[in-house]
């Protein structure tokens, strides 16, 4: 009975998201045109240095490229979330009425949202950059399994690290700054504008010293088959790991700040 | 109304600058905390190329030290635009919510209202980004001086501001038909940005025909770069073509003031 409930939400989620189809279309071609962009730059880096670069040959850089502008719609790497916002206007305090955990449910109903956006941004994204560029895939059938696995992992880790931002709302009630910085930390460490794979070796030390790269550069590096077997496991266990360390700050956060939790007007 | 002075005729937007500069710093924490946001932009904007450069020798004729300066040039440019135009991209909330029939309602041209409704400070700290990477770039590389060399470097600046000013009109007429698909504008004015940061000559033919011509990107930083260094071009780009920089941005303006006027033509009203 009460995992329904969270049943319910994601669908919800997924539903709510599928009301917007030209917002869908036009993030499409952004994603696009940023993709193009990329080919451009990052295919003229691997010819310059001979044919790889830090590890990535063409098919590989292709594959990154395409998952990584097909996952912005998914992994929320903006800062901005809803409750946030509900926590800014009081309407947080109906939510703590509901029989439902405050955290979980607002991460299930994030979760669905973000499934949905796979479909009209996610695939197509993909598609173009198959169809346009070509791109490596995984040679083993258990690596789509394993892939597939840390790609829903790393969008419910940035679902749940973003309630946090949310959460800091709390005690400083208007969080717009810090979801800025987030914005501008997590989509850098996660490895959106470069593969982390490229950093140099102290800025890769401090990138796998976050959470981020779990959201986006794992599973990409698991679905384009440049990590594979063992290792690839290795990188989901971490998934894991970082996704049970969130979820338990989120679950202390949250209820701190509802013992915390001022409402202004009435 | 006819003999108004320049002065009484701007008195109006001067006024709501001035009010919009006053709410911004009454605000001292939050007005900092976007300050140090925007200067953390510039300078993960700047690592990305940075990243990229530090591993190859060189990539489209340019070395690193060339583009730190396409890089500050295009961010100078960029962030005066938005400085001035950048909340032109508010106008969906406007057109969502109806508000933008009030601006019908006042006695004065509609474009010059959006732009003059706001002003943010905060993008001076990325322009400083961008102001250093430009004075760096200047020193590091070998340029050999002259009046002509100093007339270039002015006037694509000048050209470059200009550009990307005309992106954000060109955009905001677009919303009119677009609406909720505000994103498929972002593609050409952010993605125009970051276009304008990259060695033009890495791009294919259609990549060329978009942002080296169509929304002329390649002339904000790129192809003046490539004239000021005396590099060779590539196809389709000369390295004189660096000196046409006015002439694209006189063209992305003919086409932003087109779209303008055809978006509030269209335009039916918010109802109520």
């Amino acid at each position: 009975m009460f995992v329904r409930a969270y049943v319910r939400l994601l669908v919800a989620g997924f539903r709510r998201q599928s009301t917007y189809r030209l917002a869908a279309l036009g993030g499409l071609v952004a994603n696009t045109t940023f993709g193009l962009l990329k080919v451009a730059l990052l295919f003229a880096a691997i010819d310059a240095s001979g044919g790889e670069l830090a590890g990535y040959d063409a098919a590989t850089m292709s594959t990154y490229i395409w998952i990584s502008q097909g996952l912005l719609g998914s992994v929320n790497l903006s800062g901005r979330t809803e409750v946030a916002d509900r926590i800014r206007t009081g309407d947080i305090s109906v939510d703590f009425l509901r029989p439902l955990d405050v955290h979980l449910a607002s991460i299930t109903s994030e979760v669905g949202r973000a499934l949905f956006a796979l479909i009209p941004r996610g695939v197509p994204a993909v598609a173009i950059g198959a169809l346009l560029v070509g791109m490596a895939v995984p040679d083993s059938p258990a690596a789509y399994v394993v892939g597939a696995v840390s790609l829903v992992l790393g969008i419910v880790l940035s679902a749940a690290t973003v309630y946090l931002v949310g959460a800091c709302g709390f005690w400083l009630v208007e969080t717009r700054g810090i979801a800025i910085l987030y914005m501008i930390v997590s989509g850098f460490l996660a490895g959106l504008f470069v593969p982390i794979a490229m950093f140099p070796d102290w800025l890769h030390t401090v990138a796998t010293a976050t959470p981020f790269p779990s959201m986006m550069m794992y599973p990409i590096d698991i679905l384009s088959g440049r990590v594979d077997g063992a290792e690839s496991l290795g990188l989901v266990a971490l998934q894991v790991g970082w996704l049970v360390l969130v979820l338990g700050v989120g679950q202390l956060a949250t209820r701190a700040g509802r013992r915390r939790l001022e409402v202004q007007g009435g | 109304m006819a003999d108004l002075s320049i002065a009484a005729r701007t008195a109006p937007y001067r006024a709501v600058l001035a009010a919009r500069i006053r709410a911004q710093r009454t605000y001292r924490s939050n007005f900092l905390l976007d300050l140090a946001s925007s200067l953390l932009i510039g300078l993960v904007e700047l690592a990305e190329v940075w990243v990229v450069f530090r591993s190859v020798d060189s990539l489209g004729g340019l070395d690193l030290a060339a583009i730190v300066l396409v890089f500050g040039l295009a961010d100078v440019a960029y962030s005066l635009a938005d400085l001035a135009f950048g909340h032109c991209d508010t106008l969906p909330t406007y057109l969502r919510a109806g508000t933008l029939d009030v601006f019908y309602l006042r006695p004065q041209p509609l474009l010059l209202q959006l732009v003059t409704s706001d002003i943010s400070l905060r993008r001076l700290a990325r322009a400083g980004v961008g102001v250093v990477a430009v004075v760096v770039g200047l020193s590091i590389n070998d340029i050999a001086w002259s009046a002509s060399a100093v007339g270039l470097l002015v006037l694509s600046l000048a050209s470059g501001v200009a550009t990307f000013a005309a992106m954000f009109v060109w955009a905001a007429g677009a919303q009119f038909f677009l609406l909720d698909g505000a994103e498929a504008t972002n593609a050409f004015v952010y993605g125009g940005r970051y276009a304008a940061t990259q060695p033009a000559s890495v791009w294919d033919r259609p990549l060329k025909v978009v942002f080296g011509f169509f929304f002329p990107m390649a002339f904000a930083a790129y192809l003046p770069v490539v004239t000021l260094l005396g590099l060779p071009g590539s196809e389709w780009m000369p390295s004189w073509l660096g000196w046409c920089a006015p002439l694209a941005a006189l063209w992305m303006w003919g086409l932003a003031l087109l779209t303008w006027r055809t978006g509030v033509r269209h335009y039916q009203g918010g109802g109520g």
